[in-house]
């Protein structure tokens, strides 16, 4: 049971910022999480020590979060926020 | 000069080579490789013409930094009327195949007609022959390149051929050089094939040395090499997880098409992507990615080596595919995995050597699979036709169906027949997940709704490749745009189209455009090049590259109804993700697109736009 003061959320992780999950995390690349309501992605990041430079493609459920929204952007329960340094494909 | 200035014509039906002097006119219009190899094709082929008929040409170019110093300077291009679409085909490879023939001193070669007996074409410098193909037809890619290297004596020989694929004419056929680098889509090796043409074997050591002002290429190509270099993308993302590293990215924002594009999400989309090829497997304690590997010259090398679990089931008896080869780029993986359900990366990765092997298009391929196992799954093929249940997901099926595909035998045929006529023979065409019949790539427009315009307007039919707006919509290059709307996506899509077509027409890959704009190919090539290469006229030959594809479809019988996609696209709301509710708005971005391009209402360019361009009308 999530408490009133709290969310859960998973932390993906993705490319090289798969490093900075921790090992048992890795094989997933998710990282289930439960934080005080009111946590933002900013402070995930923070937290996570994630350099701001490899922070940047920034997405909750999907969504794209523009850097100048993630330090007000408020995580609820079940989002999933997930992260990739600069990557491309084709 | 940066150009040969030398082309090959052979003629095929009376087995002859001769050189011919460049289009020097055309080469300051067009450029060269995909622009300019498209103006001697349009001259010179009537469009209405039968694909596989011997009146089809295909040809080979270069562009004129293929085989400099400048990086990715791989490139080359085959351009043909392919049989999976009746358009414009235009396909474009990398390896070392490209650099070896300008080594040798051309720009360009040009076939015709059709051999009376399987050929091969083999070119040492200025000497150019057809010689019988007896020792390699029936032939797989990969024994043909071992046999024509040991045959002339000589391991740099550089091979382009078909497989059995291309020879049995499927739909989907490729060309393959360098063992695992292909000008893939639109059947272009099933015109070759058609021709009796099995191979083109090259080898030159006259190199490309008459570059206009070599002092300020080597500045040129320095500085650009830098900024490749000082890109996150190019100088790590890329080498490091290639292409596969979008297979979480699609999936997480809910537009990675699933079975069919019934799905927007894959279940076992971290099983198949970029992480995974880095994971140790738990059986022999490696990951399946084995390095990574470069085209001639470049300096991303985002290409993929791969290996295969020994103790898999589609390999545990056949050691001869034991060995490290061509591993899974994202568009392979996800037409062969998520389009079908296949969640397995040691099938996947089979399935991939197989394409490479015999030389078919794992997009077409994979989705084409994915059509037919809906239409299993809607009881319009039946376990009788196949002699297996089509089940979606299932890595056996997968395996199996490849091998029939490459082998032209049972229902292997009618997979090679690609998606559109399949759906049609079972009375579903709505069904093929295409555009002009080619099978999309692995993005869902639902999700990304710039794509589908840039598929609908494809020259070549539904292609990432043509107008990569996922760039901009999802990955930020180089702004960020919002992938759920459709305002402001017709410029988008039309300057995409046009950069392009400026890129496939110089020599270098697409893939560089991640860190370089225009501006960082411009001096590069106006180095090299005589002539005015400005941005302004870069610009210019983009745009007329693109129309002059344009109207050789719209002469081809195209008009503005095949700039459509498929209903499911059109009508079936995203069940959930970022998209949910959404369909493709495409209504709402082509009427712009026609205006912005200076096409009519038809999509047919207008007599103003045909003028500044100086296209004919
Ligand atoms: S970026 Fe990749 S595909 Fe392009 S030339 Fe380099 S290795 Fe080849």
């Amino acid at each position: 049971m999530t408490s009133p003061q709290t969310v859960r959320l998973a932390l993906k992780l993705y490319a090289s910022l798969a490093d900075f999950l921790p090992l048992e995390a890795r094989k997933n690349n998710r990282l289930p999480l439960e934080l005080p309501l009111g946590t933002t992605v900013g402070q995930v990041i923070a937290q996570h020590n994630l350099p701001l430079k490899m922070c940047h493609l920034v997405l909750v459920n999907g969504v794209f979060i523009p850097p100048q929204e993630r330090a007000g952007w408020t995580l609820s329960d079940d989002d999933e926020l997930a992260i990739w340094p600069p990557v491309a494909g084709g | 000069m940066a150009w040969q200035r030398k082309i090959l014509r052979v003629d095929l039906t009376k087995g002859t080579c001769t050189a011919e002097p460049l289009n020097m006119d055309w080469a300051q219009d067009y450029l060269g490789q995909r622009g300019l190899a498209t103006k001697y094709f349009c001259e010179e082929v009537d469009p209405k013409v039968d694909p596989l008929a011997p009146e089809n040409k295909l040809i080979y170019a270069t562009g004129p930094l293929t085989g400099t110093m400048a990086s990715t300077g791989a490139r080359f291009s085959v351009i043909t009327k392919g049989p999976l679409t009746g358009a414009i085909a235009c396909s474009n490879s990398g390896g070392y195949f490209g650099a070896e023939l300008r080594f040798a001193g051309w720009d360009m070669i040009i076939l015709e007609g059709k051999s009376p007996i399987p050929v091969y074409l083999h070119i040492e410098n200025d000497k150019a022959r057809l010689l019988p193909a007896d020792e390699i037809w029936g032939k797989s890619t990969w024994d043909t390149e071992a046999i024509l290297k040991k045959k002339h004596h000589d391991p740099l020989t550089r091979v382009s051929s078909v497989g059995r694929a291309g020879e049995s004419q499927v739909m989907f056929a490729a060309i393959v050089n360098d063992l695992h680098r292909a000008a893939g889509r639109s059947g272009v090796g099933a015109v070759m094939g058609s021709k009796n043409l099995k191979a083109v074997a090259v080898r030159g050591t006259v190199g490309v040395g008459n570059l206009r002002d070599p002092k300020g290429f080597m500045q040129a190509t320095v500085a650009a090499k830098k900024v490749l270099a000082d890109n996150a993308v190019t100088g790590q993302g890329l080498p490091k997880f290639g292409t596969q590293v979008l297979m979480n990215v699609i999936n997480e924002m809910g537009a990675l098409p699933t079975r069919n594009h019934r799905d927007v999400k894959f279940e076992d989309a971290n099983r198949i992507g970029a992480e995974a090829m880095h994971e140790k497997r738990p059986t022999d304690g490696r990951a399946n990615l084995v390095t990574n590997q470069a085209c001639f010259g470049c300096t991303i090398a985002c290409g993929r080596i791969s290996k295969i679990d020994e103790t898999h089931f589609s390999v545990v008896n056949k050691p001869e595919y034991w060995g490290a080869s061509g591993g899974l780029e994202y568009e392979a993986a996800w037409a062969l995995g998520a389009a079908t359900g296949v969640g397995d990366l040691e099938a996947l990765t089979y399935a991939n050597f197989l394409c490479n092997e015999d030389g078919i298009d794992p997009i077409s391929f994979g989705a084409t699979v994915g059509a037919a196992m809906e239409l299993y799954d809607l009881g319009l093929i039946k376990e009788s036709d196949v002699g297996f249940p089509l089940l979606f997901g299932s890595a056996e099926v997968l395996t199996k169906l490849t091998e029939m595909t490459v082998n032209g035998v049972g229902f292997g045929k009618e997979i090679g027949l690609g998606s559109k006529r399949l759906c049609a023979k079972h009375g579903r065409p709505e069904l093929s997940m295409s555009v002009k019949g080619q099978e999309f790539p692995a993005y869902d427009s639902r999700g990304i709704q710039g794509m589908g315009l840039a598929y609908a307007t494809s020259n070549r039919g539904a292609c990432h490749l043509r107008g990569y707006t996922v760039a901009s919509e999802v990955l930020g290059i180089p702004v960020k745009t919002d992938p759920l709307v459709t305002e402001g996506k017709a410029g988008l899509v039309k300057a995409f189209q046009d950069a392009t077509a400026v890129f496939d027409s110089s020599g270098l890959c697409v893939f560089t455009s991640f860190a370089w704009t225009l501006a960082d190919v411009q001096p590069q090539l106006q180095a090299a090049c005589e002539g005015d290469w400005s941005m302004e006229k870069l610009e210019l030959v983009g745009e007329r590259i693109w129309n002059l594809e344009r109207q050789f479809n719209n002469a081809a019988g195209f008009t503005h109804k095949d700039d459509n996609l498929p209903q499911r696209l059109l009508s079936e709301a995203v069940k959930e993700g970022p998209a949910k509710g959404l369909v493709n708005g495409l209504d709402k971005m082509l009427p712009e697109y026609y205006a912005l391009r200076g096409w009519s209402k038809e999509g047919v360019p207008t007599l103003e736009t045909t003028q500044r361009l100086g296209l004919s009308a």
